[in-house]
C-alpha cells in the first residue's frame, strides 16, 4: 500500500507541475500580448479593421455684395476603387452604367492598376448616384465625399471670380487670390471594416473638419450682368477681338462689375484656356490716348500757372518737337483748355505739357496710380508702364496725350474715380467694404471740378462723345482713339476705342472704362465704339443703385399726388 | 482588514460597471452625433441644391427674357417717365 501511495503521489506531482508549467507559459503568454508587446499587437489589429480617411472640408461661398451667390460648393460624391481588393469583374458593367463610364475602359484601367491601392473611377458625382453606387454592396468600392465648385453666373462673372480645380484649390482670379480664406482644413476620422473592407462604423473624430470661410465681394451682380451684355454685344456688332469694362464706386474704391470679352464659362473645364480666362481688366496694359489728356490739364491747372480760360495757339495742326511731328486732325487754331478736352488736341495739350515742368506733369501721373498697381490683390494684375527718369521733352509731350506709357483698364477707371472724388484717390478692392477708407488727396478739389465741368462739354452735341449722354443725367467723359503699337510701330489701321466716364457729373458716384481692342467693323471712335456701352451700362446701373437725376431739364416733372 | 478588503472590492466593482456604463454611453451618443451628421450632410446638399436652383431661375439673363418676351415689357423711354419730386 505504501509503496503504491507513494507512486500515485508521484504522479501527481509530474501532473500538477506539467500543469503549473502550463499555466504559467499561458500567464508569460498573456503577460507578454497584453503587457509587453501590447502596443505592437493592439497596432496589429487596427491595422487590419480601422482606418483613418479624411474628411473634406466645405470651401467657402462666394456671395456679391447683395448676397447673392456667385461661387457655391456643394457635397458630391466621388467613387474609388481599391483594385487590390476589387476581385468581382462581373458586376462592373452594372457599375459603369451607373456612372455612365465605358465597361471596357474601366475594366482595363483597374486591370492596368491592379497594383495600386486608390483609384478614382469617377470624381464628383450627385450624391443620388452616389447612393446607387453604395447600394451596390461591391467589395472594393468607395466613395469619397468632396465638394463641387458650381458658378450659378457663369460666364458673367468668370473673369472676376477665376475658378477652382477639381481637388477645390484656386486656381485663377479670386479663387486664387483668397484660397487660403476659402479654403477649409480638411479633418480626419476613424472608422472601422468589416471582413470585406467595408467601412461599417465611424469610431472616432480625430480631427473635425474646419469649413472655409465666405466672402462678400463688392460686385453687384446685377450692374456686372448689364456691362457684361452690352460689352458682349458691341464686341459683337464691332467685331473686335477683345473688350473690358470696369465700373467702380468714386468714393469707396469697389469694383462694382468687371468683365471682359471673350469669356468663358467656368463650370465648364474644357473651356479653361489662359487666352480666354485672363482677366483682361487687370493683366493687360494699354496705351491710353487721349483718355489721359484730363490728367496733363489738371497737372497744369495744379501748378497754378493756368486757368481754364488761357489759350493755347494749335496752328497750323502740326508741333515740332525734338525733330518729331506730333499732329492734330485739323488745324484748331486758338483754343482755350476747355477746348482741347473738347476737341481732344494733341498739340494743344502737349504744348500745355511743355509750359509746366516734366516732374510737375509726372508727378500728377504717378499720383494718380500709373505705373503701380491699384492695391487690389487680383493675380496677375499688373503695373503699367509709367517712366519718370531720362524722359525726353517728346515723349513728356506724348505722354500728355497718353502715349510712352501704359496702363491696365483698372488703372485708368481708378484715376477717373480720383478726378470724380473731387481730388482724392482711393485704392482698389474687390471685397464689400465695411468700413470707411481713407483716400490720398492728389489734387485740389477745384481743379477736379474744373476738368470734369471740360469734360461735361464732351458729352454733348459739340463734343465727340454724345454716345455717352443718359437722359436725365450729366455725364462728363473723354473718349480716345488709340493708334495699337505692334511691332516696329504703330498701325494705322488698328485702333483701340475707349471711354471712361463719370456720372452724375455735378455728384459723381460712379466710374466706368470701356475698352474695345480693334474693332474692325467701320467704325472706331471711341466715342462711336465704347461710348454707347458706357451710357447702356450707366443708365441701369443709376436706376438700380437709386441715385437721383441731377439733369431734369428735358423731362417731364410732376408733383407728389398728382399722377400723370 | 476583511472589511477594508470588502469595501475596495465593492469598490472596484463599481467603478467597473460605471467604465461599462459610460462607454456604452459614449457610443449611444456617438451613433446619435452620427444621425445628426448625416442628417446635416443631406440638407446641406439640399440647401445647396436650391441655392443653385434660386439663382438659376433669378439669373438676369432669364428674367430680361421673360420679360421683354413673355410678358412683353419694355424699358421706359426717357421721355415717358415723370419725376415726382
Amino acid at each position: 500500500m505504501k509503496n503504491n501511495k507513494s507512486h500515485y503521489q508521484f504522479r501527481r506531482v509530474v501532473v500538477l507541475t506539467i500543469f503549473a508549467l502550463a499555466i504559467s507559459g499561458l500567464f508569460y503568454r498573456a503577460l507578454d500580448m497584453q503587457v509587453i508587446h501590447q502596443a505592437f499587437f493592439q497596432q496589429q489589429g487596427d491595422a487590419r479593421h480601422m482606418r483613418t480617411v479624411p474628411i473634406s472640408a466645405h470651401r467657402g461661398d462666394i456671395y456679391d455684395r447683395n448676397g447673392e451667390p456667385l461661387a457655391i460648393s456643394t457635397p458630391v460624391d466621388s467613387v474609388w476603387v481599391n483594385p487590390k481588393e476589387f476581385t468581382d469583374f462581373k458586376i462592373i458593367s452594372k457599375l459603369a452604367e451607373i456612372l455612365d463610364l465605358n465597361a471596357e475602359h474601366l475594366k482595363n484601367k483597374l486591370r492596368k492598376q491592379a497594383a495600386k491601392e486608390f483609384v478614382y473611377i469617377r470624381r464628383q458625382v450627385s450624391p443620388d448616384v452616389g447612393g446607387e453606387v453604395k447600394a451596390l454592396g461591391i467589395k472594393g468600392v468607395y466613395l469619397r465625399r468632396e465638394y463641387k465648385r458650381y458658378y450659378p453666373s457663369g460666364e458673367v462673372t468668370s473673369h472676376v471670380l477665376g475658378f477652382a480645380n477639381v481637388d477645390d484649390q484656386g486656381q485663377e482670379g479670386l479663387e486664387l487670390a483668397y484660397n487660403d480664406w476659402l479654403t477649409g482644413e480638411t479633418g480626419a476620422k476613424k472608422v472601422i471594416r468589416d471582413r470585406k473592407g467595408q467601412a461599417i462604423d465611424d469610431v472616432e473624430r480625430i480631427r473635425p473638419a474646419q469649413p472655409g470661410q465666405s466672402i462678400h465681394l463688392s460686385i453687384d451682380r446685377r450692374i456686372q450682368y448689364l456691362a457684361y451684355s452690352a460689352l458682349k454685344a458691341s464686341v459683337k456688332q464691332n467685331k473686335a477681338i477683345a473688350g473690358s469694362a470696369v465700373v467702380l464706386d468714386v468714393h469707396t474704391g469697389e469694383v462694382l462689375a468687371m468683365v471682359n470679352q471673350p469669356s468663358f464659362n467656368a463650370n465648364d473645364r474644357s473651356q479653361l484656356r489662359p487666352a480666354v480666362y485672363r482677366n483682361r481688366s487687370v493683366t493687360d496694359v494699354f496705351e491710353p490716348g487721349s483718355t489721359m489728356k484730363p490728367f496733363t490739364i489738371a497737372a497744369a491747372l495744379e501748378t497754378g500757372k493756368w486757368n481754364p480760360t488761357d489759350n493755347v495757339n494749335t496752328s497750323p495742326g502740326r508741333y515740332k518737337v525734338q525733330g518729331s511731328t506730333i499732329k492734330d486732325m485739323r488745324d484748331y487754331g486758338k483754343i482755350n483748355l476747355g477746348e482741347i478736352i473738347l476737341k481732344s488736341s494733341n498739340v494743344g495739350v502737349s504744348k500745355v505739357a511743355l509750359s509746366i515742368g516734366q516732374e510737375q506733369q509726372l508727378e500728377m501721373y504717378t499720383k494718380l496710380g500709373f505705373g503701380f498697381t491699384t492695391g487690389s490683390g487680383f493675380p496677375g494684375e499688373r503695373n503699367g508702364n509709367l517712366r519718370t527718369s531720362n524722359v525726353s521733352e517728346f515723349e513728356r509731350a506724348t505722354m500728355a496725350f497718353g502715349y510712352s506709357l501704359s496702363v491696365t483698364p483698372l488703372q485708368l477707371a481708378r484715376a477717373y474715380a480720383a478726378l470724380a472724388a473731387n481730388g482724392v484717390i482711393y485704392p482698389v478692392t474687390f471685397l464689400k467694404r465695411e468700413e470707411e477708407v481713407h483716400g490720398e488727396k492728389i489734387m485740389s478739389m477745384d481743379t477736379a471740378k474744373k476738368v470734369r465741368r471740360m469734360m461735361e462739354r464732351v458729352v454733348s452735341d459739340e463734343g465727340t462723345a454724345k454716345k455717352a449722354s443718359i437722359a436725365n443725367y450729366s455725364v462728363a467723359g473723354k473718349t480716345g482713339t488709340v493708334h495699337k503699337f505692334i511691332s516696329g510701330g504703330y498701325a494705322d489701321d488698328r485702333y483701340l476705342s475707349v471711354f471712361a466716364g463719370i456720372v452724375p457729373a455735378d455728384d459723381p458716384q460712379l466710374v466706368m472704362v470701356v475698352m474695345l481692342n480693334e474693332p474692325r467693323n467701320g467704325e472706331h471712335y471711341g466715342g462711336q465704339v465704347a461710348a454707347p456701352v458706357f451710357s447702356k451700362v450707366m443708365s441701369g446701373a443709376l436706376r438700380l443703385l437709386d441715385i437721383e437725376p441731377d439733369n431734369l431739364e428735358y423731362a417731364q416733372v410732376g408733383k407728389k399726388g398728382k399722377s400723370a | 482588514m476583511l472589511a477594508m478588503v470588502a469595501v475596495m472590492i465593492l469598490a472596484i466593482m463599481s467603478s467597473a460597471i460605471s467604465v461599462i456604463y459610460s462607454k456604452h454611453q459614449s457610443r449611444k451618443l456617438f451613433v446619435e452625433l452620427q444621425k445628426l451628421e448625416k442628417q446635416i450632410d443631406g440638407l446641406d446638399i439640399e440647401w445647396g441644391r436650391l441655392q443653385l436652383e434660386q439663382s438659376t431661375w433669378s439669373s438676369q439673363g432669364r428674367v430680361e427674357k421673360i420679360a421683354r418676351k413673355k410678358l412683353h415689357m419694355t424699358l421706359p423711354k426717357a421721355n415717358e417717365v415723370i419725376y415726382i419730386k
